[in-house]
């Protein structure tokens, strides 16, 4: 890899480069213009090559083992961890607890803070665009609980509504949930205001930064966030990495989500006590590997430099906004302002289904995503079943938007009567 | 191009329905959903006790769901009802004529799922097919 965090002319080209999978080619010759980020992301040979490293190396179960090759694998999967930390900011490494994905780190909040501090007739808010993953484990917990669920509107652009959400405020939730950046429609919320907003009124946040942390610097101490989840394979690391961050104090009085090995201080049979964080919520085997994995992948990502990653796709996003702007009959979803809208975007092209759309791409060798997106609140709220939704990461390059343009151009074309 | 699944009759099928609509009374008229894409099809049978003698589909969806039903109304359409309950998936799939991904089978077999399990009465219509 030739970029550097300091590199002034970073050639995105050479950064495809490192991702093998990007070179491929259909059978047409034509190679793969992978803009489904959104959903996952594609690895870098320093990511396959750290599994494969590990595989061959290090592997052996973590913690307790007394021979060499279990303290290395347990070394290297706690240094995973300290560069999760170090990436968000987080004080110290204890505040990462290794998941799957955001949806597990979510699902952990729930079970583990919420059934201890909600309670029959608690206010919890979520938004019109959040993911389900950061709805339907409120819905459950609610329903366990007889808490109730309010969420808060968008304005006409689908940015948050923070008058209502003042309002909703007012009434005094317990926790307020929602997306750093939608993956429906690209928005970007204003994170620092709503946390301190909501801090004031005295509920914790569950910030939902699976679509900022992979695509922007993200601070959780600037943030003042009290919990974070995000997923490693949108950010360029294994399918099956995650990280919950917490705030310490909230994190040591949460009791654990699963019970099991590793999480446990001292069993009987009458009762058991537990592990301090993070081993507390991490019952049995962990992904190691994947942890690992996740850690190459945040090393790459910082010898890139967040902030050249970010100014990157905010560059690759207003030439898409405006040549799709160019595109007749196809509507653009979300915020117009290239500074509030990330690198998601969400569209329709006339009457054309939206999965037809994407099929039509494929046939181009153009991967993009067709379909609820898991945010069926905001496709209900937009008045329309699915979208066609095309997001960026730092291996797009201004050639990707041509390739997509063409393809919606042919699309049109195919379909006009 | 050879292998797109967007070939003349399917868009033909899409832009031009055959026997579009519904049809009350009917003898029987089963809906269902492909949750995958939100395809929707309903559709309306009239019958003689043996034989199909009039058939509408109504809905919205993708391209592939909507041409499919409205191909399998033509297909059927005159048709004795043991014959149209004999009707399989390779059925179908020939008369699309063009490659389906599995991704999208749940879109090509939605019109025949939503008639077998009208024309059997029940839901398990995918284990009629």
């Amino acid at each position: 890899m030739i970029t550097s965090a300091m590199g002034s002319a970073t050639d995105w080209t050479e950064v495809r480069d490192d991702f093998p999978i990007l070179s491929s080619v259909n059978a047409r010759g034509q190679r793969l213009v992978y803009l489904d980020s959104a959903a996952s992301s594609q690895k870098p040979i320093s990511v396959i090559e750290a599994l494969d490293r590990y595989y061959r190396e290090t592997n052996a179960n973590i913690h307790r083992g007394v021979y060499d090759l279990s303290e290395r694998a347990t070394a290297q999967y706690e240094a995973a961890r300290a560069t999760v930390a170090d990436f968000i900011n987080a004080a110290s490494p204890r505040e990462v607890i290794f998941v799957r994905n955001a949806t597990e780190a979510i699902n952990l909040v729930a079970q583990s803070w919420g059934r201890r501090n909600i309670g029959a007739g608690d206010l919890i808010v979520v938004t019109t665009m959040d993911h389900h993953s950061n709805i339907v484990p409120w819905q459950l917990l609610a329903e366990e609980r007889g808490a109730r669920v309010a969420a808060v509107r968008l304005t006409p652009d689908g940015q948050l509504d923070l008058d209502h959400y003042r309002g909703l405020l007012a009434e005094q939730p317990k926790l307020v949930a929602f997306p750093h950046v939608s993956n429906g429609l690209g928005t970007i919320n204003p994170a620092a205001e709503m946390i301190r907003l909501t801090h004031d009124a005295g509920a914790v946040v569950m910030l939902d930064g699976a679509q900022s942390v992979p695509h922007m610097p993200v601070d959780v101490q600037a943030l003042d966030a009290d919990f974070l989840a995000f997923s490693g394979h949108k950010m360029l690391g294994p399918m099956g990495s995650g990280a919950l961050y917490g705030k310490r104090a909230l994190l040591e009085a949460m009791p654990p989500a699963l019970g099991g090995g590793g999480m446990i201080r001292k069993v009987t049979l009458e009762q058991s006590t537990w592990a301090d964080v993070p081993a507390r919520f991490e019952a049995g085997t962990p992904a190691v590997a994947d942890a690992v994995g996740l850690g190459a992948a945040i090393e790459y990502l910082q010898a890139v430099g967040m902030e050249h990653i970010a100014a990157h796709e905010r560059a690759l996003t207003a030439r898409a906004l405006e040549a799709l702007r160019e595109v007749p009959d196809l509507t653009i979803y979300g915020p117009a302002d290239p500074a509030v809208h990330a690198g998601v975007i969400s569209f329709t092209l006339g009457d054309i289904h939206p999965h037809d759309v994407a099929a039509i791409l494929n046939e181009e060798n153009v991967a993009v995503r067709a379909g609820h997106h898991c945010c069926q609140p905001l496709m209900q709220w937009l008045g329309v079943p699915a979208t066609t939704r095309a997001s960026f990461y730092l291996y797009n390059v201004d050639e990707d938007i041509d390739r997509l343009l063409s393809a919606l151009h042919r699309a049109r074309a195919i379909f006009a009567a | 191009m050879s292998d797109s699944v967007y070939r003349e009759a399917i868009l033909d099928h899409s832009r031009n329905p055959r026997n579009k609509g519904t049809l009350e009374p009917s003898d029987f008229t089963y809906e269902d959903v492909n949750p995958l894409c939100g395809d929707e099809i309903r559709i309306d049978v009239r019958t003689d006790g043996e034989r199909v003698t009039e058939i509408r589909f109504s809905g919205r969806g993708c391209a592939i769901s909507q041409a499919a039903a409205s191909m399998l109304t033509e297909m059927v359409e005159g048709r004795p009802l043991d014959e149209v309950k004999a009707i399989s998936r390779d059925d179908m799939l020939e008369e699309l004529g063009v490659p389906i991904s599995p991704a999208r089978m749940k879109c090509a077999m939605l019109g025949l799922k939503v008639l077998k399990a009208g024309i059997y009465g029940v839901s398990p219509a995918d284990e009629a097919l």
